[in-house]
């Protein structure tokens, strides 16, 4: 098993007791897409023991330009079981997770906490904002990267080092800023930003070298040209400033703005009597609502909301509940625009209902 | 005074050019310049809160002095992956 390392070997930086600890580490990788195809490839090609890939998606004839550790034979087949085949095959000594999910609020911190480095591959602000906090609070360091058309950047963020929110404290307006999926990106950019990705990790594990903290590296594919740039952590910063608004790992409400801001809330101590007259409709996804829910309440995860609408009668009233009241403030927006005239939405989700009643036991 | 202005992601596609140059009047800060990149492309307003600029490599609040030949780079968040 050794001989498939020897190149390693040969480098004193790695070594044998390098490449030992490279088989005792774990990495997540969050998002199984331009960025995490090469990182998965190179984690597993170097033995890291144990590897995360977290992505409920599945693999699009558009992902192939650029997402190179899926075949076209991948199409329509979940990501994240389609690239745990790959690098099993790649290296049968490696440990895979497949975690067919999103990473969201529900599972964030529980899933970082169990491996030893976090790839940021996503592709939503959300995400990113939600994996830096996830990584700051459980004290593991945020390998992260992003891509748009010929521009990378490429951070690393730690317990110790300023953080993604010191960098960039807020994201730009929601529908200012397109996806790959919309602005496009260029395929082997993809490749070059996620493979120094894995290179920061594979580095974080054997602790060498010189980390990309406090630098954000650019990578600029079109002029051919590297630059960096040097940040400090902000003592003003949410989550690791002097006085701290973020104390755990919560989606961002991205997006909000656009939102009707007139929009009724109901107090989560208001429910009980509204249920009376009114339907909870509960937008959680299946796997952050294992733990149960109220009486009478129709189940319709938000992610299938716009497919599923015609099965809501648009003539009777609801209260929408998510776990937080995030999703659910989108959601009941939604009804809104399809001409539900009666909606509102919980205030603080069923984890803030749940707070206030002892035999309800969320999530 | 002459800045160089290098954009970005988003911002270099708002602008229509990854390298410029802008003349801005003595005693000019980060925000001055800013505001003239907006002034040459409007679209970039919405940006204006997330987007942070590094003044010779570092990266420096809005209140930030110029001096003649300053690199100003332009860094939007980008989120693609």
């Amino acid at each position: 098993m050794l001989r498939r390392y020897s190149r390693h070997l040969l480098i004193p930086e790695v070594g044998l007791a390098g490449q030992r600890r490279l088989s005792r580490a774990r990495a997540l990788v969050v998002g199984a897409g331009g960025l995490g195809s090469p990182a998965l490839q190179y984690l597993a090609a170097a033995g890291v023991g144990r590897i995360g890939i977290a992505d409920d998606d599945v693999v699009d004839e558009t992902n192939l330009q650029r997402q190179t550790i899926f075949s076209t034979a991948d199409i329509g087949r979940p990501k994240a079981q389609a690239a745990a085949e790959r690098i099993t095959a790649l290296n049968p000594h490696v440990a895979v997770d497949a975690l067919q999910l999103r990473f969201d609020e529900s599972n964030a911190r529980p899933l970082v906490a169990l491996y030893d480095v976090v790839l940021d591959c996503s592709d939503r602000f959300p995400t990113r904002y939600l994996v830096n906090d996830a990584c700051v609070l459980e004290g593991k360091p945020d390998v992260h990267a992003s891509i748009f058309r010929f521009d990378g950047q490429i951070g690393v963020f730690t317990r110790d080092h300023p953080c993604y929110r010191c960098l960039y404290p807020e994201p730009p307006p929601a529908g200012s800023t397109p996806t790959c999926a919309e602005g496009g990106v260029l395929g082997v950019l993809a490749g070059i930003v996620g493979t120094w990705q894995a290179n920061e990790a594979l580095k974080s594990l054997l602790g060498i070298g010189e980390l990309l903290t406090g630098r954000l590296m650019l990578v600029d594919a079109l002029a051919g040209r590297t630059r960096e740039v040097r940040y400090e952590r902000d003592p003003a910063c949410a989550l690791c400033g002097e006085s701290p608004t973020v104390n755990d790992a919560r989606e961002i409400a991205y997006g909000e703005a656009e939102l009707d801001a007139t929009l009724d809330e109901i107090e989560p101590d208001a429910l009980d009597a509204a249920l009376r007259q009114w339907t909870l409709l509960d937008v959680r996804e299946p796997h952050e609502a294992v733990l149960g829910s109220l009486d009478g309440a129709v189940a319709l995860p938000a992610s299938e909301l716009e497919a599923r609408l015609h099965e809501l009668d648009s003539s009777r009233s609801y209260v929408v509940a998510c776990r937080v009241g995030v999703k659910s403030r989108w959601a009941a927006q939604r009804l809104r625009d399809a001409g539900f005239t009666r909606v509102r939405h919980l205030k603080g989700g069923l984890l803030g209902y749940a707070a206030r009643h002892d035999d309800f036991a969320f999530f | 005074m002459t800045v160089r202005v290098l954009a970005f992601a988003r911002v270099r596609e708002i602008l229509g050019s990854n390298d410029s140059t802008l003349t801005l009047n003595d005693g000019a800060r980060v925000s001055d310049a800013w505001a003239a990149v907006v002034e040459r492309a409007p679209a970039l307003a919405p940006l204006a809160r997330s987007t942070r600029v590094a003044r010779n490599g570092e990266i420096v609040s809005g209140e930030e002095p110029l001096q003649d030949g300053d690199e100003l780079a332009l860094l939007p968040p980008s989120g693609g992956g």
